[in-house]
């Protein structure tokens, strides 16, 4: 579990992080969104210590991590950006890690042998691909079996067999009953993976909730309806907290309502439909929605 | 509707079968147990180890090694075995041709203090340090943990360089018709044993600039500064204004083992160490500092 509370950082006159708080339960899978330069990293940093927050708390698994007597049970963090010495070798940079908790070789054999890293274990690090070096770090946070994973856009530079793996790596944690924090902005890639999100915009807090209810509340989450007598059908279905947008066209798009309930009235009125589709949001729209105000850095027109 | 019988098996009974009462689920503990970990606390020995793997695995080390081995015996080596032989006299001490052949430290210092500088600049400059203190977030014992691993390698590995060096010098002085210099004459071990312990002590002073500065350039320049150009620099300059130079942190160190660039005026061997332990102990203190406060 990790709980933050009021956490504050600040880098000069900016404002990276600015009160934020929330928990992340063990067990389940939660997303880290937000637009870059939100704040996702430096929270990451704080949790595991690197960063001294200005001012508020992170307890990781109701300890102050700093303070844990085994560290690398507590927690294993992947963070974005390298964190590995180009120099030494895939098993040489785990096994230094491993040295520190008493870790054996065994073990990082194991870890070496889960990230798909076994014929590149006495490579030097510094030749590896992005997606190798996510590999390595990945294997370096499951190096303790940590109570609690963070990973930091772990997918970034994984070929489709990797985001397969680390999709499947992070559900079997949350099933052991770890707790699992990992930031992305491939929302798609959150949608399959997730089922708790923590949204971060400016560095505040803009959502906690669970993936469903993110996408059912965004806009863009209603009922499409093609029939040849669009004006007649959108009179009738016309009602307080029901809206109907028609564009001339014979396509209505309906919020409010559920498909079940259009059919039965369109079916009563002897007006003919000839589609009916329920639509959702995806994550990523929802996100664009509820990040828009909070986005640092919009991309300019290009020149 | 027809019956199914497989064979085999005999026909059902109609007598109801008691159907296993189902135990109710405990109800879920609040707090799942922790989830197995093989990780175990973090000991300052532990730690002392992880470095110690960083340390031999790297190419830089073993390289800088055995760059100054050959330094600082091969340079010796020439020295004895070319000019005139050493012969001692009411000025030249036997102490003082020991210390004439161990003039290759003067560069093998410049050695170790990479090696010392990359131990921590290196782990800034690759990212590794976050890994390195997110494992140990106390942070400190890792400063520690890379103090005794740079001892521990550089005080043996040095050690056998300068009794390597002083053998071989005094062989080849000896055969050229030269004094015979021995261990027993006065001074000749401690300066063999102090150009080992000088090293030593300047590894750890590398290491704290690295920690302190974080940046490999910048750790090396003030390195190779303070060790080669100031006390060049200084040497060259009026003695009537260089009343600081015994205090440099060469020549203090170098009163222990007769450096060829030592000061008129030059501390007392040990006195010397000393101060050279001194600028140690007040930069790994600034380091341990540094480490604890500011952000990774």
């Amino acid at each position: 579990m990790i709980e933050i509370d009021g956490l504050t950082k600040r880098y000069g006159d900016k404002t990276a992080v600015d009160g934020l708080s929330f928990v992340v339960e063990p067990g389940v899978v939660t997303g880290f969104l937000g637009p870059n330069g939100a704040g996702k990293s430096t929270t990451m940093r704080m949790i595991a210590g690197l960063d001294r927050p200005d001012s508020g708390t992170v307890r990781v698994n109701g300890k102050h991590y700093p303070q844990a007597p085994a560290p690398m049970a507590e927690l294993g963090i992947l963070l974005d950006a390298r964190s590995v010495h180009p120099g030494l070798s895939a098993r040489s940079n785990l096994l230094a890690l491993a040295r520190t908790a008493g870790i054996g070789r065994r073990r990082v054999d194991e870890v070496i042998e889960l990230a798909g890293l076994a014929e590149v274990a006495g490579t030097r690090a510094g030749g590896f691909s992005l997606g190798m070096g996510q590999r390595l770090g990945v294997a370096a946070a499951l190096l303790g079996q940590p109570q609690t994973v963070v990973l930091d856009e772990p997918v970034n530079g994984l070929d489709p067999d990797g985001v397969r793996w680390i999709r499947l790596l992070l559900k079997s944690l949350a099933a052991e009953g770890r707790t699992v924090l990992v930031s992305s902005h491939l929302m798609s890639e959150m949608a399959q993976t997730a089922t708790q999100l923590v949204v971060l915009g400016r560095g505040k807090l803009i959502t906690e909730a669970s993936v469903q209810d993110f996408t059912a509340h965004a806009a863009g989450t209603g009922v499409l309806i093609r029939t040849p007598e669009p004006v007649r059908l959108g009179q009738l279905l016309a009602a307080p907290g029901i809206t109907v947008i028609n564009d001339g066209t014979d396509l209505l798009r309906v919020t409010g309502t559920t498909a079940a309930q259009i059919g039965a009235a369109a079916w009563r009125a002897h007006l003919p439909i000839y589609e009916l589709t329920p639509t959702h949001a995806s994550l990523e729209e929802a996100f664009m929605q509820d990040t828009q105000d909070s986005i640092e850095y919009h991309a300019g027109a290009t020149r | 509707m027809s019956a199914i019988t497989r064979p085999g098996l005999a026909p059902t009974s109609m007598v109801p079968v008691p159907v296993p009462v189902p135990v109710p689920a405990p109800a879920p503990a609040p707090m799942a147990p922790a989830p197995a970990t093989v990780a175990g606390p973090v000991t300052q020995v532990r730690v002392v180890r992880a470095e110690w793997t960083k340390l031999l695995a790297l190419r830089s080390t073993r390289w800088c090694g055995l760059t100054a081995v050959v330094l600082i015996v091969g340079l010796g080596a020439a020295i004895a075995g070319s000019g005139t032989a050493y012969h001692v006299s009411a000025g030249n001490t036997a102490a003082k041709g020991v210390s004439a052949s161990l003039l290759g430290l003067l560069f093998a210092q410049l050695v170790i203090g990479v090696v010392g500088v990359l131990a921590f600049s290196g782990e800034y400059g690759t990212g590794m340090i976050r890994a390195t203190l997110a494992v140990v977030p106390s942070r400190l014992p890792v400063l520690w943990a890379k103090v005794i691993a740079l001892v521990g390698l550089v005080l043996p590995v040095t050690m056998l360089c300068a009794f390597a060096d002083f053998f071989v010098a005094t062989a080849l002085v000896s055969t050229r018709g030269g004094s015979v210099l021995s261990l027993t004459d006065p001074g000749v071990l401690r300066t063999v044993v102090g150009s080992s312990l000088y090293l030593t002590v300047v590894v750890v002073i590398g290491l704290a600039l690295g920690a302190l500065l974080r940046k490999t350039a910048a750790g090396l320049s003030v390195f190779a500064a303070v060790f080669f150009v100031i006390p060049i620099v200084v040497g060259a300059l009026p003695q009537n204004i260089t009343g600081f130079a015994p205090y440099l942190p060469s020549n203090a160190g170098g009163a222990l083992w007769g450096s060829p660039l030592g000061t008129a005026h030059a501390l007392s061997p040990w006195a010397g160490f000393a101060v050279l332990c001194g600028y140690a102990v007040v930069l790994t203190a600034a380091a341990a500092w540094r480490l604890r406060r500011r952000d990774a």
